[in-house]
Order: C-alpha cells, then sequence, then structure tokens
C-alpha cells in the first residue's frame, strides 16, 4: 500500500483540513500536572484538581474564543473532566465547533552517549490508549519531539533518526485508531547561534521527519505539523518578525510537501506579542504557501490570562476578556491582518519572554 | 536588530510568477533572500530555474546520444552521420517562434559543440529563440551488481570539470537519466543507487553552474497497474529528496523530470488521462516540496497526443510548481517522420514540431483540445525494454 488507508481515512482528512481552517487554530493546553503545578505557582495557586479544572474551564467558556479556535489539545487528566455545571469538556468543545485533542506522549528522556540529547517516550500500548481517547471524544493527538542545537555539530544524527522515527510510528498509530497526529519536532532555541544555523538545522530535521513518516506510510493529508519557527538562539540578537518569517516559509517550502493540510506553530518561549506578530509576518508574505500557516499556542496564548486570572473568580471575566484578546490576535495573523491592536490589551504581560533556558516541559 | 534591508535577491518565487488568484490589493515588492546552501551560483541557478519554468512552456529534449540518434535516423532510412545528426538538430533548432513553446531544450554533448552548415552555433541559435540549453552529463546505464537485473547510472567521475566545461560552452542546465523498473522490483538497492546517484550529481551540478534536471524514470515496462506504479513511485521520490537534502541541494534551483504514474504498458486495465492526473497530482502533492520550481513530465513511450492528453489534464487546476513536458519522442516523432531526411521537407517538418509544441504548450495551461489532432500522432511509441 502506498499510504496507510485505513477505516478511518476519510475522517482524518476531513479532521486535519478542518483544523487547518485559516482564521483558526489550537489552544494546547495539555500541560501535565507536573507543567501545570509551575504556572499555577506562579499565581500563588495550589496545584490541585480543581484548581485545575478551573482554569481550563475559564478558558473553555470564555465568550467568542472559540470562534477563533478549530482544536484544543488537552492532557488525558482534562479529557474526562467536566464544568462546574456538569457539562464534560469534550461535549462544550465539540459544541462549540472545536474539535478535542490530546496529548499521547510520556515525555522526554536522554539518549545514554550524547551530549544530553532526548528521545520521546510513549509507544507502548499507545494504539490502544489511542482507540480510548478516541471512544472519550478526542479526534486528533500530539507527540514532542525535542531537538537542540549545540556547540558538537548538536543535534547529532542519532538523535535525528531516533525522534524522526519515533513521530512516524506514533503518526501512525494514531491514524490506525482515528486520530489525526500533530507531528511536532521542536528545535530548542537555546543557544548563542545565529537565525541560519536555525533554518540549516530546521531544514535538516524536517527533510528527515517527512523521510520517516513517508517510510512508514503515514497518510500526510492526515497529518498536521508543529514545527518550530525559524529564529536565532535565544542568546543571539533578536531579529525583526519579516526575516524570521522569511527564514521559516523558506525552510518549510523546501522541505514539506502540499499534501500536508496545515502547518501550527508552536510558540516555544517567544511572548504572546511577538509570537502573533511572526506568524502575522509570514501569512503576509506573498509566496505560494500550499499548506495553512496557524498557531498552536500554550504560553503565548495563556501568559496573560494566568496572570490576569490570578486564581481568583472575581477575575474570571477579565481574564477571559484577556484570552479572547489573544485568539483574535492570533486570528487574524494567520490571515496576515494582525495590527498590533493585541499589544496594548493585554499589558506588558502580553511583551513578556516566556523563555526558559533548558526549558523542560 | 536586522531588518529587511540586509536581505539579497530573491529565492522564493514572486507572486506573479505562480499564477494563483489571491490578489493584493496593492501588490508589494517581495525583497527576501535565503542564503543557506547558497553556492557561488545560487542567484543563477534560482533565475535559471524559474525561467525553464515559465508558464505555457516546456522542454525540448534531443540529447539523444549518437546511437540512439542512430536509431531515429534509420527508421527514416538515414545514415548514421554527423552531417545527418547535424542536420536533424538544426531542423529541430530552427523552427520561427519555437521559444513561444519551449523554455529549454536537452543536448547531447556533440550537439553542443555543434553548428549548423553555415557555421552558426547551434547553442548561439537556441539562445536567439529564448530557448536554455541544456546538457546531457549522464554516461549511461549498466547493470546493476547484487540487484537483481537492474540498471543503475555512471557518469559521477569528472562530472565537475567536464561541467564547468559545459557551462563555459552556454549550458545552463543538465539532465541525468536513471532508470527504476518494477518487473524487477525494484529492490532497495536499485532504488537507493538511483537516489543517491541523482543526488550527487545534483550537488554537483549547483555547485558549477548547471540547474539539475532530476529523472529517475520508472518504467512503463510491465504487466503493474496503476496502483503498484503509485506506491513505487512514492517511495522513489521519497528517497532522492530526503538524499538531495542530505547533499544540500538546494531545490529552488532543479527542476524534476518524473514519469507520469500510469498502469504498466502490458497491464490490461488502461487509464483516462483524468486518472492519470489524479494518481500523479496526488503523488507530487506527497513527495514534492513547494520550493521546487517546475515538474517536466518525461513521455516515456506514451503517444504524442496522450502525452499531451495526460499533461492538460494535470493542468486543469492550479498547482504549487509548473507542471509541464520535456518530451523526446513525444515531440519528435511526426516532427521526424515529415522530414524523412529530405530538404524540402524541412518546412513541413517543422511545422509538425511547432504543431505539437503549442499543443504541450496549451496542455501547459491545462487548455488544449484534441479536435483536429492526426491519427499519427495517436499512436502509441512504447518499445518494450526500450535502451535509451
Amino acid at each position: 500500500m502506498s499510504a496507510f488507508v485505513g477505516k478511518y481515512a476519510d475522517e482524518l482528512i476531513k479532521t486535519a483540513k478542518y483544523i487547518a481552517t485559516p482564521s483558526k487554530g489550537i489552544l494546547a493546553a495539555d500541560e501535565s500536572t507536573g507543567t501545570i503545578g509551575k504556572r499555577l505557582s506562579s499565581i500563588n495557586v495550589e496545584n490541585v484538581e480543581s484548581n485545575r479544572q478551573a482554569l481550563r474551564e475559564l478558558l473553555f467558556t470564555a465568550p467568542g474564543a472559540f470562534e477563533y479556535l478549530s482544536g484544543v489539545i488537552l492532557f488525558e487528566e482534562t479529557l474526562y473532566q467536566k464544568t462546574s455545571n456538569g457539562k464534560p469538556f469534550v461535549d462544550l468543545l465539540n459544541a462549540g465547533g472545536v474539535v478535542p485533542g490530546i496529548k499521547v506522549d510520556k515525555g522526554t528522556v536522554e539518549i545514554a552517549g550524547t551530549n544530553g540529547e532526548t528521545t520521546t517516550q510513549g509507544l507502548d500500548s499507545l494504539g490502544a490508549r489511542c482507540a480510548k481517547y478516541y471512544e472519550a471524544g478526542a479526534r486528533f493527538a500530539k507527540w514532542r519531539a525535542v531537538l537542540k542545537i549545540g556547540p558538537a555539530g548538536e543535534p547529532s544524527e542519532l538523535a535525528v533518526k531516533q525522534n524522526a522515527e519515533g513521530l512516524a510510528r506514533y503518526a501512525l498509530l494514531c491514524q490506525e485508531n482515528g486520530l489525526v497526529p500533530i507531528v511536532e519536532p521542536e528545535i530548542l532555541t537555546d543557544g548563542a547561534h545565529d537565525i541560519k544555523t536555525c533554518a540549516a538545522v530546521t531544514e535538516r530535521v524536517l527533510a528527515a521527519v517527512y523521510k520517516s513518516l513517508n517510510d512508514h506510510k503515514v497518510l500526510l493529508e492526515g497529518t498536521l505539523l508543529k514545527p518550530n519557527m525559524v529564529t536565532p538562539g535565544s542568546d543571539s540578537p533578536k531579529v525583526g518578525a519579516e526575516v524570521i518569517a522569511e527564514y521559516t516559509v523558506a525552510a518549510l517550502r523546501r522541505t514539506v510537501p502540499p499534501a500536508v493540510p496545515g502547518v501550527v506553530f508552536l510558540s516555544g518561549g517567544q511572548s504572546e506579542e511577538e509570537a502573533s506578530q511572526n506568524l502575522n509576518a509570514m501569512n503576509k508574505l506573498e509566496v505560494l504557501k500550499p499548506w495553512t500557516l496557524s498557531f498552536s499556542f500554550g504560553r503565548a496564548l495563556q501568559q496573560s490570562t494566568l496572570k490576569k486570572w490570578a486564581g481568583k473568580k472575581e477575575n474570571v471575566a477579565s481574564a477571559q476578556a484577556t484570552f479572547l484578546v489573544r485568539c483574535k490576535a492570533n486570528s487574524e495573523a494567520t490571515l496576515g491582518k494582525y495590527d498590533g491592536a493585541g499589544a496594548g490589551a493585554g499589558d506588558a504581560a502580553a511583551s513578556e519572554s516566556l523563555h526558559v533556558k533548558g526549558y523542560k516541559y | 536588530m536586522a531588518s529587511a534591508t540586509l536581505l539579497k535577491s530573491s529565492f522564493l518565487p514572486k507572486k506573479a510568477e505562480w499564477g494563483a488568484t489571491r490578489q493584493a490589493a496593492t501588490p508589494k515588492p517581495v525583497t527576501v533572500s535565503m542564503v543557506v546552501r547558497a553556492s557561488a551560483y545560487a542567484d543563477e541557478l534560482v533565475q535559471t530555474a524559474k525561467t525553464i519554468a515559465s508558464p505555457g512552456r516546456g522542454i525540448l529534449a534531443m540529447d539523444e546520444s549518437n546511437a540512439t540518434c542512430g536509431k531515429r535516423l534509420d527508421s527514416i532510412g538515414l545514415e548514421n552521420t554527423e552531417a545527418n545528426r547535424q542536420a536533424y538538430r538544426t531542423l529541430l533548432v530552427t523552427p520561427p517562434g519555437l521559444g513561444q513553446y519551449i523554455s529549454g531544450a536537452i543536448l547531447f554533448e556533440e550537439t553542443l559543440y555543434q553548428s549548423t552548415v553555415d557555421g552558426k552555433k547551434i547553442v548561439d541559435i537556441l539562445v536567439e529563440q529564448g530557448i536554455v540549453p541544456g546538457i546531457k552529463v549522464d554516461k549511461g546505464l549498466v547493470p546493476l551488481v547484487g540487484s537483481n537485473n537492474e540498471s543503475w547510472c555512471q557518469g559521477l567521475d569528472g562530472l565537475a570539470s567536464r561541467e564547468a566545461a559545459y557551462y563555459q560552452q552556454g549550458a545552463r542546465f543538465a539532465k541525468w537519466r536513471t532508470v527504476v523498473s518494477i518487473p524487477n522490483g525494484p529492490s532497495e538497492l536499485a532504488v537507493k543507487e538511483a537516489a543517491w546517484g541523482l543526488a550527487r550529481y545534483a550537488a554537483i551540478s549547483q555547485d558549477n553552474g548547471l540547474v539539475p534536471i532530476v529523472e529517475p524514470e520508472i518504467l512503463l515496462d510491465g504487466e503493474h497497474g496503476i496502483d503498484r506504479t503509485f506506491e513505487v513511485a512514492q517511495k522513489v521520490w521519497a528517497e532522492t529528496f530526503y538524499y538531495m537534502a542530505e547533499n544540500n541541494v538546494m531545490f529552488e534551483g532543479i527542476l524534476l523530470k518524473p514519469s507520469m504514474v500510469t498502469p504498466g504498458a502490458e497491464c490490461k486495465d488502461r487509464a483516462t488521462p483524468e486518472q492519470v492526473a489524479d494518481y500523479t497530482l496526488k503523488l507530487l502533492h506527497r513527495r514534492i516540496p513547494p520550493a521546487v520550481p517546475g515538474i517536466m513530465f518525461l513521455s516515456g513511450g506514451q503517444s504524442e497526443v496522450e502525452a499531451t492528453q495526460n499533461l492538460n489534464a494535470m493542468n486543469q487546476g492550479p498547482n504549487p510548481w509548473h507542471v509541464s513536458f520535456s518530451y523526446a519522442r513525444a515531440l519528435q516523432n511526426t516532427c521526424l517522420k515529415t522530414w524523412g531526411g529530405r530538404p524540402e521537407n524541412v518546412k513541413a517538418a517543422q511545422d509538425a514540431l511547432l504543431l505539437r509544441a503549442k499543443a504541450n504548450s496549451l496542455a501547459q495551461l491545462g487548455k488544449y483540445t484534441s479536435d483536429g489532432e492526426a491519427a499519427e500522432a495517436q499512436e502509441g511509441m512504447f518499445v518494450k525494454n526500450y535502451s535509451y
């Protein structure tokens, strides 16, 4: 068979296309219990289930936000949670035209013999888990592979191959079980390298990823790509959004076949405003981009919202308004129409860099 | 903070060149640059590739080796002499206005250095016609040891200096044809070798100023159905692009010359142009990054009309790359027969060539209709075990 065309093929293609609708994007709300704990502690909120539920409810009931979202990535706990009125989150999302997704990887571990490079775990029983998540209402999945640019030529061939193969295996298992796989090969920004280095590494990694996907006969029309934008390293001088846009789009044009319906960028530590501006610049570029360029942001959608909420019920409405501003900004950015109006509403928080060196997700 | 003014010339094709219908209210000049994988010739390579991949135009493949040209001449009762080859190639490059439909011509080495009887360089005639001269650089197929009676393509030794000399002589693109055989497998080994050889050739070509045309021909021979061709084609292109990436080939400066996805020549089930287009476009969408400016299909034994109809079917909607032709037999067949080696037939032969060139030009634009096509042009040209 030339590509996997199991019983879910048509549905996968339809779902992937829908998620890639221009003017919409993905809210990545799949922080593991440990990671969400860091977020909550940053606003002095206790990491208990009710607070985790309250934060997600705040986001999912924000008036008007769903217009700008085509999908939300959930952590396993959240997939089975409900609103305070007892409505399952999954039902709430579906009613709002937002596809529920599920993080399925089990985190990274170091590859022995490398200089701190990692591979991602989670393949064991993945098929069965995906089938279960499908039953619970999920229709797409996400798996994050992590690579870094290092002084000794990292990422090594071993790390690239290992992560590409992991992504391919995960992708096929998802498709076998009805979930559109979001393929995420994140190249961290940590380092003092320039944008050209990031471009070269990104192209190298994406070429390897698509080689593996093709070798594993993954149905590209039923996938989405979640790459990093091409930027200078975090310790290097910044460049303008237009420069980032050009290098990023050129890298994608060299590696991503048109069969892939959408590219949903990760924000990886950029500030909310930076992420929107960069996405906007990419969509303004007058060059052929056969895939939608959109967002799958975690921190870059939630940061100022989180701060506004601060765990207090009386702040929910204004936190939701802040969240709406960011959703709308990114929606406009997918159309190349964002004019920076979102910068003010989120106050200083919107421009705050969210980069954490050596960030452990 | 760096700004757009630091960026140099354009690697990303300008909006006007990809013909999509998205209109900007006030179109802005695109100032972009892409310097990853640049060689000294990077800008020129991108420009040449774009020129060849221009709307309504395609490539005339006239790079038959002396032996193969001999077969052509023999078919019209002519002796295989340099004078006859010179006469034939002169006929091919001089039709007035050929450059309207033909953007590039692939030459054999002899022709690159040849002149007409009047002493005019063939290369110069082409350039005057607005046609970019190209050169076949491979050294043919030989048996691949350890495979299932398959072939591999020779030509990497000394390729760099040969290409540098061809560039001096006026060539601006190169072509290397390797083959993959479905009845023989193809074996993993044969596919890997085909892809790796192409990747090495492509990198060396770019380093010496020539746009590489990347041609892994999946031979028509066989009884297999279209699904099997599709499967093999996806594998071949996945390998080829991966190895080209590993060899740091710049995709904005290459052209592809694939075979269309069709059933094998001896398969009982035939396919309509729409089916061929469907499968072939799917292949392209799954394997070809949009950075590649042009995909110039080979005809591989299809009849002149078939080759045109199939191309036309592929251009019924916008594509992310220029989808066009690089035909030899499917452009030359009727022309050759009409000429028959007689000077008094030259005009009629050239008209026949222009007719086919125009038909394929229309097909590239998706506007071809087959009314008025002669029976001759519909005759298949498949030759079993064809050796090029």
